[in-house]
C-alpha cells in the first residue's frame, strides 16, 4: 500500500475562528478511511482543503508522495482528487451520460454534441464499477442511492484516486447502503483510497479500515477500526471537559404539563416520538445532524405536516395544521436560520418585534398604532438588552445574538408559553451565548415550557433540566439532566440505530 | 435617521423614503431633466394645455401602476392589470348601459369585478401555489377573452349615463379654481396614490405586503396567516384596476373591449423606473407616479418634437434598462 494522501501539521483560521490546529491526515491506496468527529469538529474544513477549496494557512500537503499547493478545486481535480458532497450536485433534467460529462462533452465538427460517444464513455464507466445503469436515464428519475452512483462514477471519469465522501448514507436506507458498500469495495480493490466521513459508528465496522477522529479543530488519533471499539472512538469524540456550570434543576414534579406529543411521525424522518414538557423545564434535544430534531419542531409548530401524532397543550388536544394554529395554541418556534425562517431582514427592530402580533397594534379600521409599537419594541430591547441604536435600526444590521434577541421578543409578545429554540446560539459569539442562556433560565423560570435543540453537548447539558436524545428519526431515549449524565451516555443514544430504550410518556 | 425622527409619519414609511431614496432622486431628476430638456427644444411643449394632456395621459397608467406597485412589493408580479381593466370597463358598460343601472351601481359593479379578479388571482397563487406569472397570465389571457365574449366583441357607448364622462373628464378642481383645469382622472389618480400609499405605510395590510416580500417563510413562522394577507393585496390590486376601467371607459366614453393588453408591460415598467424591487420588500407609491410621469412626458414630448411613434417605444425600452442599470450600479457601490 502506498500513500496517496499525506497531510501534516495543518493549520486554518478564519475571523475569529481557530478552525485546524495542526491537524495530520493520511489516506493509503485500496483503503476506506473514516474521518470522525461531532459537528464543527474541523472535518469539513480539513477537507475543503484537501479538495483546493479553502488554502491552508500554513502545513504539508503531499498528494503521491509529493508536495503539493492546491490553487482551487480545479488543481485538486487535476490529482485525482473527488469529492461527493452530501448535497448531491446534480442536474436533475439530463440523463445520466450527460451529468457525468458536463462541460468536457465529447464534440463533433462545428460544435455538435457527440451523443454516441457520451453514452459509450459512460457506459465504460459503469462497467469498470460493475454497475447496471442506462447512461440515458434522467437523474431525476433515479433513487437517492443511484444518484449518488453517478456522483461516483463522474469522480471516476476524472480518473480520482482519492474519493472523499462526506456522510454518503444519510438519504440511504439499508439496502441502498448495502449498495452502496459493494461499490466501495470493488473501488478499493482498485486501489481507490477513500475518506469517508460518517456519524453512523455500526457503519464503521462495517466499512472503515482506519478511523481517524477530530475534536474542536484538532487531531485526536487513529485507530484501527477493527479492533477499537465504539465506546473508545466516541470518548475520542467528546473528551472534553465539561464547564463547571452545573445545571440547577427544580423539582418540577407537581408542576403542569404544558405540552405533550404522542406519536408523531412521518415517513423516515420522525418515526414515532412522544415526550411531554412541563412548565418551567427546559428540555433539552441532543443527536447528530440529520437526526430529525429540526423535523419534529417543525411537525409540532405546524410547519411541516405530519403523518400521525397528537400534541397536547395544557392537557387539551390541539388540531395543528399551521404555524397560525400554534401560535395560537401559545407555540412559539425559534428557527436555527435566522435570515430564512426567523427575520423580515430588511424591516426595522420594531415592526420585527410586532410582526406576529400586528392585530394588536391596530384596531377594526386595519390603521397601526405606530407610538404603541415604539414603545413595546423600546421596552422589549430594554428587557432584553438588545443592543441596537434604535428600534428603527434594520435587524440585519444587528449581531447575531441581538437577533436572536428580537426573534425572543416577538414571541414573547405573542405570550406564547411555549417556546422551541432550534439551535439558539448558532453564529453567535462566546460572550452573547452567555447572555442568552441566562435568558433562556429566565423564561423557564418564569413558568415557560422550553425546548432546546442544540448540536453541542456542552450546551445541551448546561440548560437542559432532562434531555431527550435522537437519532435518525427515532426518540432514542430520554435522560436525566446534571452530573449523572455524560457526554458519553448521549453519544451512545445518539449513535444508536434502533431503539432499545420505550421514551417516557406523559407522566415522566 | 434624521428624517425619522423630524417627520410625524410612521418611521417604517420614512424609512422606505430613506431608502428609496436614491433611485427617487434619480427619477424625479431624469423627470425635471426631460421637462426642461423639451420645453427648450419646443415652445408648445411648456403650455398649461400640454402639461394637463400629459397628466390625463398618465392618469390610467398610473392608477394601473399603483396597483402593480402593491403586488410587486409582495415580491408577486401581476400581468392581468391591463385586460382585468378593460373587462371591468366592459362590465361598467353591461350594468349602465345595457342594463340600465344607475351610476353608482356601475362604479361599484367594476370596481367591485376587479377586487373580485384579482381575488381570484390570489388565490390561485397563495392557495393553489401557481407561481405568480402564470397564475396572473392566465388571468390576462382569461379576462381577455371574457370581455370581448360579453360584449359582443363591440364598444358599448355610455350615451345613455349622462356625467359618466365626468368622472375622466370633468374638472371639480377646474370649478373652484378655473386657472388650474386639472381633470377629474387625475385627481382620482392622486387619490388612489394617496390611498395606497396611506395603507402601505400605516395599515397592517401595508406592513404585510412589505413583510411578504421581504421574507415570507418568516412571517409564516410568526404565525400570520400568510395565504390570507396576499389575497389580500390581490384584491386590493384588483380593486384598483377596476377603477383603471372607470377612468379610461370614461376618458373615451365607452367600453372598447379589444383594448388592454400592453397596459400591464407599461404599469410594470413605471414601478420599475420608480425604484421599487422586482424581488419584492421594498418600493414606493410616489416612485411609482414619477415612474409614470417619466413615460408619459417622454411619449408626449418625442411626439411635440414629430418624432416617429415608432421611435417613442425604443426610448422607453431604453429608459427601463438605464433605470435599472443606475439603480444596480448604486446598490453595488453602497
Amino acid at each position: 500500500m502506498t500513500d496517496l494522501v499525506r497531510m501534516a501539521g495543518i493549520e486554518k483560521r478564519f475571523p475569529g475562528v481557530h478552525a485546524l490546529r495542526s491537524v495530520s491526515f493520511d489516506l493509503r491506496s485500496g483503503e476506506v478511511h473514516a474521518l470522525m468527529g461531532e459537528n464543527g469538529a474541523g472535518k469539513s474544513t480539513l477537507m475543503k482543503i484537501l479538495s483546493g477549496i479553502y488554502p491552508k494557512d500554513d502545513g504539508v500537503m503531499e498528494i503521491h508522495g509529493e508536495a503539493v499547493e492546491l490553487d482551487g478545486p480545479k488543481a485538486a481535480q487535476k490529482l485525482g482528487i473527488g469529492i461527493i458532497h452530501q448535497e448531491l450536485s446534480l442536474m436533475n433534467d439530463l440523463t445520466v451520460a450527460q451529468n457525468i460529462f458536463i462541460g468536457r462533452e465529447p464534440r463533433l465538427r462545428f460544435g455538435r454534441l457527440d451523443e454516441a460517444a457520451l453514452n459509450r464513455k459512460a457506459a465504460e464507466i459503469f462497467a469498470s464499477m460493475n454497475l447496471h445503469l442506462d447512461p440515458k436515464t434522467i437523474v431525476g428519475e433515479l433513487t437517492i442511492a443511484r444518484q449518488q452512483m453517478v456522483e461516483i462514477a463522474k469522480a471516476l471519469s476524472h480518473r480520482s484516486r482519492i474519493l472523499i465522501m462526506d456522510e454518503p448514507t444519510a438519504a440511504l436506507n439499508d439496502a441502498e447502503i448495502a449498495e452502496l458498500f459493494t461499490i466501495i469495495r470493488r473501488l478499493k480493490a482498485d486501489g481507490v483510497g477513500i475518506i469517508y466521513i460518517s456519524h453512523k459508528m455500526d457503519e464503521l465496522k462495517r466499512i472503515a479500515d482506519r478511523v481517524t477522529v477530530m475534536r474542536d479543530g484538532s487531531y485526536v488519533g487513529t485507530v484501527e477500526a477493527a479492533d477499537t471499539p465504539i465506546s473508545t472512538i466516541i470518548s475520542m469524540m467528546v473528551g472534553r471537559e465539561l464547564t463547571n456550570d452545573v445545571v440547577d434543576i427544580p423539582d418540577l414534579s407537581q408542576a403542569d404539563v404544558l405540552l405533550e406529543v404522542e406519536g408523531l411521525n412521518r415517513g423516515r424522518e420522525i418515526r414515532d416520538v412522544s415526550f411531554s414538557v412541563r412548565k418551567g423545564e427546559i428540555l433539552g434535544f441532543a443527536g447528530l445532524m440529520g437526526a430529525g430534531r429540526t423535523e419534529v419542531a417543525r411537525a409540532i409548530f405546524g410547519a411541516d405536516p405530519r403523518e400521525s401524532g397528537e400534541i397536547k397543550v395544557h392537557g387539551r388536544p390541539c388540531a395543528i395544521a399551521s404555524p397560525s394554529d400554534a401560535v395560537k395554541a401559545g407555540i412559539g418556534y425559534l428557527s436555527e436560520d435566522r435570515k430564512h425562517f426567523g427575520l423580515a431582514t430588511g424591516m426595522d427592530v420594531r415592526n420585527n418585534i410586532a410582526l406576529a402580533s400586528l392585530d394588536r397594534f391596530s384596531g377594526r379600521t386595519g390603521v397601526l398604532d405606530e407610538s404603541a409599537m415604539r414603545d413595546t419594541a423600546r421596552g422589549y430591547i430594554e428587557k432584553l438588552g438588545i443592543r441596537t441604536p434604535s428600534d428603527t435600526q434594520e435587524v440585519r444590521l444587528l449581531s447575531g445574538g441581538n437577533q436572536q434577541k428580537v426573534v425572543i421578543a416577538k414571541w414573547l409578545y405573542r405570550d406564547c408559553d411555549i417556546l422551541i429554540f432550534d439551535e439558539p446560539t448558532r453564529g453567535i459569539d462566546i460572550g452573547a451565548k452567555s447572555e442568552i442562556y441566562k435568558l433562556l433560565k429566565q423564561l423557564a423560570a418564569e413558568g415557560r415550557a422550553i425546548i432546546v435543540i442544540s448540536s453541542e453537548l456542552p450546551e445541551v447539558m448546561r440548560l437542559s433540566h432532562r434531555i431527550a436524545v435522537m437519532c435518525e428519526g427515532r426518540l432514542t431515549g430520554i435522560l436525566p439532566g446534571g452530573a449523572e449524565t455524560t457526554q458519553e451516555d448521549i453519544m451512545h443514544l445518539a449513535t444508536l440505530r434502533a431503539p432499545v430504550m420505550q421514551p417516557e410518556g406523559a407522566d415522566a | 435617521m434624521s428624517l425619522a425622527r423630524t417627520t410625524p409619519a410612521p418611521s417604517i414609511f420614512s424609512r422606505l423614503i430613506d431608502t428609496g431614496a436614491h433611485q427617487k432622486l434619480l427619477a424625479f431628476a431624469s423627470l425635471i431633466l426631460l421637462l426642461v430638456g423639451f420645453s427648450i427644444a419646443s415652445p408648445n411643449f411648456m403650455q398649461t394645455s400640454n402639461m394637463i394632456a400629459i397628466l390625463q395621459a398618465t392618469s390610467v397608467n398610473g392608477v394601473l401602476a399603483v396597483a402593480a406597485t402593491l403586488v410587486i412589493i409582495t415580491g408577486g408580479i401581476d400581468l392581468s392589470v391591463g385586460t382585468l381593466m378593460t373587462f371591468c370597463a366592459v362590465i361598467a358598460g353591461i350594468v349602465l348601459t345595457n342594463l340600465g343601472m344607475p351610476l353608482p351601481l356601475g362604479i361599484l359593479a367594476a370596481v367591485g369585478t376587479g377586487a373580485l379578479c384579482g381575488l381570484c388571482s390570489g388565490t390561485f397563487i397563495a392557495k393553489m401555489k401557481i407561481p405568480p406569472f402564470i397564475a396572473t397570465l392566465g388571468m390576462m389571457l382569461i379576462l381577455k377573452g371574457l370581455s370581448l365574449v360579453i360584449s359582443g366583441t363591440r364598444p358599448i357607448y355610455f350615451n345613455d349615463t349622462p356625467g359618466f364622462d365626468q368622472i375622466s373628464r370633468g374638472s371639480l378642481i377646474g370649478d373652484l379654481i378655473p386657472a388650474l383645469p386639472i381633470p377629474n382622472g387625475v385627481l382620482i389618480l392622486f387619490l388612489v396614490a394617496a390611498a395606497a400609499s396611506y395603507i402601505l405605510g400605516r395599515t397592517v395590510l401595508g406592513r404585510y405586503t412589505f413583510a411578504l416580500g421581504s421574507n415570507e417563510e418568516a412571517v409564516r413562522l410568526s404565525g400570520v396567516n400568510t395565504d390570507r394577507w396576499k389575497m389580500a393585496v390581490y384584491a386590493l390590486a384588483g380593486g384598483i384596476c377596476g377603477i383603471a376601467g372607470l377612468l379610461i371607459a370614461s376618458r373615451l366614453n365607452s367600453a372598447q373591449p379589444a383594448l388592454g393588453l400592453g397596459y400591464e408591460l407599461e404599469a410594470i415598467a413605471a414601478v420599475v423606473i420608480g425604484g421599487t424591487s422586482l424581488s419584492g420588500g421594498r418600493g414606493t407609491v410616489l416612485g411609482t407616479l414619477i415612474g409614470a410621469l417619466i413615460m408619459a412626458v417622454l411619449t408626449n414630448g418625442l411626439r411635440v418634437l414629430s418624432v416617429a411613434q415608432e421611435w417613442q417605444t425604443v426610448v422607453t425600452g431604453a429608459i427601463i434598462i438605464l433605470a435599472v442599470y443606475a439603480d444596480m450600479m448604486r446598490k453595488k457601490k453602497a
